[in-house]
């Protein structure tokens, strides 16, 4: 298409809106009181190729959690396999639910919400439309044989939350690549997710996006079940209440950002040093001084 | 009757999205009445009072096919569906209305005169039912959408799509058709079912009832048209072009992409069901030509040529390429052939779009040198926080009819 985006000015407005987050979030907590994930041996076999490899990990309601690792950890291919896009064994249950061997569109309808890498919306239709029909999924045959008439009012909360309300008719192809991503989340939000897997969410923003973005997690992690896969580490500093770190395929080190700073076998993983994966049961001696370099892979 | 068609073509394809605009003739449902009225006149009024009674039912041949390429917009143009095989649901509807009015021709109890022919003269036990008109009405219009629900649950669920659906649903044809030739004695092989004198229990020969076929058909076809604009602009619509363009992130909001798009493959199956339901009395013959490779191909190039994800383009494109053909066959037998492949090969390598698309780029160039006049999403927008003039948008909000063309072939 040959249309100038820059006209638009998608960046024209102010940002996200935490108070129309209020509204969305407004459904009462005990919905959400028993959700929580738990991940049991779970592991990924392409081609005999081991990608994740009996991986254990819980996260509870009101947490916002991080994976990280470096490249190959197993980060995305783990929330792969809890969306049933990738071959999994073992056990994933979210609210109680078994979600290993469900078709995705099941797992979805069990509560549980995801974004991509690259930010995959519905590029010939509008802001609106994409929210519409990621708040639709439980609709019956009939109200889908039907015109939109009035915008539902979830979908309205989160054109104002994720701070697209301005552009909602536009073509969602012409966004900024961070209101893309914005518009992810608030899919996943009028979608009714109550686990949301997000895989680098601020991946291609600015700073400023990136803080809003941040607080904006926070807030909806106050209530319901956030993990995010990310690689900046200042952004995993500033906003994760807990981190698990991976490494080729297997759970390194859990903890809050802190305790995974301090951890020893965490600083030889990402310092590297030709050892790559081979010394893991061996890190022991790794060299304290070098803790805070741990975290500064990405500055 | 072409010149007629564009003034239809311009004022509706091109322009059925802005919703947002208060001016009464730019409503939607203003636009669709005003289609309806402007296609009723043409149809009812024109066509009949300017051709002749061999033109005029040739024009009614073309209407049947323009239901096969209403049908094959929605699935293709809007589901991404490269259906390459509708033969076989026209040809299950043109084959049961075909034995109906064998059956009906023999008088109770009688016997086709094929059957006599070819065969031991005994009607075959699954041909009774169509005896009884309501029977085979209800059969046109179940029996093909059937097929084509089951088939594409099997189909999708296994997410077979692209290229790979395409060549199965081309060689679901070409066995359709040689099922039909093999079992000469109780389908009529190679020549098919011809030969009926009445429809319904009217006589065929009358040309009164000709031209009344001729209606039936112009009424049938408007009305798909108006069914395909209702879909297209309804929620269900707005998945569909999701499904074509993201299938798998449709997959991820909680639906089963696979039912989604056995809706449109079975609606467009019953359209072609319908139009071969008619196509078999007004032209007088089904056999299986009409219902292979070939002409299920030829379905697909009219719809490829007027533009596949429009509204009307599918129509306008099929009774073009099917005018065109009669013509220019007329003047220089065996070079329309030539014709046809050269136009599908200009208009696939400069307007991918088909024709209707030429609208939304003249609308676009002038809408550039019109400049920000308008301000689309502000209008609609009050209280929005003022995007100001820096938003001007030229066409933005019409991601719609010509500009939602997709990505697959």
């Amino acid at each position: 298409m040959s249309e100038q985006v820059p006209d638009i000015a998608p960046d024209a407005t102010g940002g996200l809106d935490p108070e129309a987050l209020e509204s969305v979030l407004a459904a009462p907590g005990a919905r959400f009181r028993h959700d929580y994930l738990e991940i049991r041996d779970l592991r990924v076999v392409f081609d005999g190729f081991v990608a994740v490899d009996g991986v254990d990990l819980t996260v509870t309601q009101g947490d916002l959690r991080f994976l990280i690792g470096p490249n190959g950890a197993g980060k995305t291919t783990i929330v792969d396999a809890i969306t049933g896009l990738a071959p999994a064994t073992g056990s994933v249950q979210f609210g109680g639910v078994e979600l290993v061997g469900k078709p995705s569109h099941r797992i979805v309808r069990a509560g549980v919400g995801r974004t991509f890498q690259t930010a995959s919306v519905f590029d010939e239709l509008t802001v609106l439309q994409n929210l519409d029909i990621a708040a639709g999924a439980g609709r019956g045959p009939l109200t889908m044989l039907r015109r939109r008439h009035v915008v539902p009012p979830e979908v309205e909360a989160a054109l104002e939350t994720v701070g697209l309300a301005h552009v909602r008719d536009l073509p969602a192809g012409v966004l900024a690549h961070g209101q893309k991503q914005w518009l992810e989340i608030g899919m996943l939000l009028v979608q009714d997710a109550r686990l949301l897997l997000l895989d680098e969410p601020v991946a291609g923003m600015s700073q400023a996006e990136r803080e809003e973005t941040g607080l904006l997690l926070q807030r909806i992690g106050e209530q319901r079940t956030v993990v995010v896969v990310e690689h900046d580490m200042e952004f995993l500093r500033a906003f994760a209440a807990s981190v698990t770190v991976l490494h080729q395929g297997r759970v390194l080190s859990e903890g809050t950002v802190a305790q995974v700073q301090a951890d020893p076998r965490v600083v030889e993983v990402y310092l590297g040093s030709g050892t790559h994966g081979r010394g893991r049961g061996t890190s022991a001696a790794s060299p304290q001084p070098a803790a805070p370099a741990a975290s500064t892979e990405v500055e | 009757m072409t010149g007629a068609t564009d003034v239809t073509g311009t004022t509706d394809v091109t322009g059925t999205a802005s919703a947002t605009s208060t001016t009464w003739w730019r409503r939607p449902s203003a636009r669709v009445w005003g289609g309806v009225a402007v296609a009723a006149v043409v149809l009812f009024g024109l066509a009949p009072a300017l051709l002749s009674d061999f033109r005029l039912n040739l024009l009614a041949k073309f209407l049947c096919l323009a239901m096969v390429a209403v049908g094959i917009g929605l699935a293709w143009g809007r589901g991404g569906m490269l259906v390459l095989g509708q033969g076989v649901f026209f040809g299950i509807g043109g084959y049961l209305m075909a034995m109906h009015m064998k059956l009906a021709d023999a008088g109770p109890g009688g016997v086709p005169d094929f059957m006599l022919l070819y065969g031991d003269g005994v009607v075959p036990g699954w041909w009774e039912p169509f005896r009884d008109p309501v029977v085979t009405v209800l059969a046109i219009l179940l029996l093909p959408a059937g097929v084509a629900t089951l088939l594409g649950l099997a189909v999708f669920r296994r997410r077979v799509r692209g290229a790979y659906f395409a060549i199965l649903s081309q060689a679901l044809a070409a066995a359709f058709a040689i099922l039909l030739v093999g079992q000469q004695k109780v389908t009529g092989g190679t020549n098919g079912l011809n030969g009926f004198r009445s429809f319904f229990g009217f006589d065929l020969a009358d040309p009164v009832n000709k031209r009344m076929l001729y209606f039936i058909a112009a009424g049938v076809l408007i009305a798909m048209v108006v069914v395909v604009r209702l879909l297209m602009h309804s929620r269900y619509g707005e998945l569909l072009v999701a499904v074509r363009d993201q299938e798998n992130r449709v997959r991820f909001l909680g639906y089963d992409p696979a039912n989604v798009k056995v809706v449109a493959y079975a609606v467009a199956a019953c359209f072609a069901g319908i139009g071969g339901a008619l196509f078999a009395p007004v032209v007088g013959i089904i056999s299986p030509a009409d219902v292979g490779v070939i002409p299920s191909i030829g379905f697909l190039v009219g719809v490829a040529i007027g533009g596949r994800a429009t509204l009307l383009g599918p129509v306008l494109g099929a009774v073009a390429v099917s005018w065109a053909e009669t013509g220019l066959s007329e003047q220089f037998p065996s070079f329309w052939t030539y014709f046809q492949g050269a136009l599908f090969i200009l208009v696939v390598a400069f307007l991918p779009q088909g024709f209707a698309s030429l609208g939304g780029l003249w609308r676009r160039r002038r809408g550039a040198s019109d400049g920000a006049s308008t301000d689309p999403s502000a209008g609609t927008h009050p209280p929005a926080d003022a995007p100001g003039p820096d938003a001007p948008a030229p066409d933005a909000p019409d991601a719609d009819a010509s500009r939602t063309a997709g990505r697959h072939a």
